[in-house]
């Protein structure tokens, strides 16, 4: 029997846009991004295929991913198909928002993890990007009984056990769980993995099942928001940088060290 | 609700004493119970808590909630989080507060869900809204690109809390509290993930949480050698030493040293950036900086935004009359 994972994923937009292209419907309490600027994967969930995939490069395995939202980027979310993920499995449904708060996403995606079957290993980014809650895969956990471990740079599973290095703040930490788990994952794992040629190829030819929500058996109700946005803003930061200008940049190196002598800072 | 714990702050212990983000958490939530007109209690849950009992009464709890257990351990957070959700159903609270410690931003999802509540993560500022009587959470999201103002809308409220964001309350030995002792089940089948080992960075330098001035270098050093300059800067300042997410992911440093949103909060007098562009990420860990410098080529570049002073200029160019100037200043 191969082992089977599944890969929780968010369509995001891209965190690395330059900040004039990101704006705030105050209003509507949404960010806009102008329809020129692609979404991506959330950078932490293709640590999360990566670390399937790692697992799979050694073992038999399968590796479902799962993601939620209103409407996909097609060509964005089979990326981790191109990586070598087996199938994608998309939530889609107007209901959907993505203001949706983490409980009824957590909720949504749980219904999805029992609609496709047993599982050995739930991976998941520590983090999305948008709304840095880093609560989805903990709530998943929770609804589902899981034991959890979050922030792994290494993955490793044998003997119906999952061993994960945690990245700490000052060190690492290894734990050890039975699986199933669920794990999450961050940046410290490494680059993800380039979808090779071949995988892409792979990855046009299949086609992600797509679930609504009444496919979930979930009706509007169970997902009402725990969690409401009353206000969304952009923080003035106080801009009065004094600029040290000298003859030349060494001048202006000497300069500055004065100048935080006289400012008592150094 | 004569019953309720009001506001209750769940305190996290070590080694027998309140953690210090304990009196942040209580800053905040003397604020919230008064805005609710409801008292403020303090819960703690571990091996060894006899002493944090007085501690937190100290610091202002008017209730002081005690569970102790043997089996209580910092290396099970499993049974930490089933000890906190008995304490949250036995004592009714309007308003959970929990600190986003490492362990706590773990904790606190799970025990929402198991509660059944919403949670507001990462918050730096909660409130009472005086028409609804409601918390309200102020948090940035985005990395920091946007701030959001969330309310939950079941009860308890709870909001998890960034370490600093708040200053810590003031002790007074004087202060007592009424102390209410909670019985639990816990077993020890219920911590299922095991730690095996703990690996300590060695790390000579200043802590960087606690430094008073911070040196730090991005992507923009373009190697691993100009970091030992900065090293040498951070010598002569009795700094500590930082950098961003890029340098950290090019493997130049450990990710110990990495400031933002996924690395340390740094809350220096002095915060000094080298090459770095000052990307919100970047920025959410180091805005309460009380000055921040940066040396950047780009004068376009976001750090500059948030500088108080600034040079355009190749560092390797600026840094080292910057560094032979503070050692003529400081000999
Ligand atoms: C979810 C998420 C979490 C993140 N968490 C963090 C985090 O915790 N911490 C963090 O730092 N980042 C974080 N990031 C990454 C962040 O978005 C930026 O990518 C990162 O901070 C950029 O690092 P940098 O400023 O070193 O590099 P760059 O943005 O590439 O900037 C390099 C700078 O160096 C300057 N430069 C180049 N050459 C020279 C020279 N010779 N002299 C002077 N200046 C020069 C350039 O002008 C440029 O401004 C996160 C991103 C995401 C999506």
């Amino acid at each position: 029997m191969p082992l089977n994972i599944f890969v929780l994923a968010k369509q995001v937009i891209d965190p690395e846009m330059p900040r004039s292209a990101f704006q705030v419907d105050r209003e509507n309490r949404r960010v806009v991004t102008p329809p020129t600027l692609p979404p991506v994967v959330n950078g932490f969930d293709e640590n999360a295929v990566e670390a399937a995939l790692r697992i799979k490069d050694s073992e038999p395995a399968e590796i479902t991913v799962i993601s939620m939202g209103q409407s996909f980027a097609l060509d964005v979310m089979k990326k981790p198909l191109s990586m070598g993920a087996d199938s994608l499995v998309l939530l889609q449904d107007d209901a959907f928002d993505n203001t949706v708060d983490s409980f009824a996403v957590a909720r949504a995606l749980t219904a999805a993890i029992q609609k496709i079957g047993p599982f050995d290993l739930i991976i998941a980014g520590r983090q999305a990007s948008d709304w840095d809650n880093a609560q989805v895969p903990l709530a998943v956990a929770e609804l589902l009984g899981l034991p959890s471990v979050t922030i792994g740079k290494k993955v490793e599973v044998g003997d119906g056990r999952v061993t994960v290095e945690r990245q700490m703040p000052d060190g690492t930490e290894i734990v050890e769980s039975p699986m199933p788990a669920l794990v999450t994952v961050s940046n410290e794992l490494g680059q993800p993995r380039y979808p090779t040629l071949r995988g892409i190829m792979a990855a046009t030819r299949k086609q992600p099942v797509v679930w609504s929500l009444e496919d979930l058996g979930l009706d509007g109700e169970q997902l009402e928001p725990q969690v409401e946005t009353v206000d969304l803003y952009v923080p003035v930061t106080e801009a009065d940088c004094e600029f040290i200008e000298g003859e030349d940049d060494a001048d202006a190196g000497r300069l500055l060290a004065l100048k935080l002598r006289e400012a008592k800072l150094v | 609700m004569a019953d309720s714990a009001g506001v209750l702050v769940l305190a996290e212990t070590e080694g027998g004493a309140l953690s210090p983000t304990a009196a942040e958490l209580v800053t905040a939530g003397l604020e919230v119970a008064a805005g609710l007109g409801l008292p403020l209690s303090v819960a703690m849950a571990g091996s060894d808590v006899e002493a944090t009992v007085q501690e937190a009464a100290s610091l202002g709890a008017q209730r002081v909630y005690a569970v102790e257990d043997g089996i209580l351990s910092t290396d099970k957070p499993e049974l930490l989080l089933e000890a906190w959700a008995q304490i949250c159903r036995q004592t009714n609270p309007a308003v959970v507060l929990i600190a986003r410690t490492t362990a706590g931003r773990d904790l606190a999802p799970r025990l929402a869900a198991r509660l059944g509540v919403g949670l507001a993560q990462d918050c730096l500022e909660v409130k009472v809204d005086e028409d609804s009587g409601r918390m309200i959470a102020h948090r940035p999201v985005y990395g920091g690109n946007a701030m959001a103002a969330v309310v939950c809308n079941g009860t308890p409220q709870m909001a998890c809390i960034r370490p600093k964001a708040y200053e810590p309350c003031e002790p007074d030995d004087s202060r007592t509290a009424e102390v209410v002792s909670l019985s639990i089940t816990l077993d020890e089948s219920m911590a299922r993930v095991k730690l095996v080992e703990r690996v300590a960075e060695e790390s000579e330098g200043v802590r960087l949480e606690s430094a008073k001035i911070v040196v730090a270098g991005g992507r923009g050093l373009g190697s691993p050698e100009p970091f030992k300059d900065l090293e040498v800067i951070a010598g002569l300042l009795g700094a500590g030493i930082g950098a961003s997410r890029a340098a950290v992911d090019a493997g130049w440093v450990p990710p110990s040293w990495q400031i933002g949103l996924t690395g340390k909060t740094i809350t220096p007098d002095l915060y000094i950036t080298v090459a770095i562009s000052g990307a919100s990420q970047h920025m959410a860990g180091c805005s309460g900086s009380k000055v921040i410098v940066a040396v950047n080529k780009d004068a376009e570049a976001n750090i500059f935004k948030e500088a108080r002073y600034g040079v355009v200029g190749d560092w390797e160019k600026v840094m080292p009359s910057f560094t032979e100037t503070l050692r003529e200043l400081l000999s």
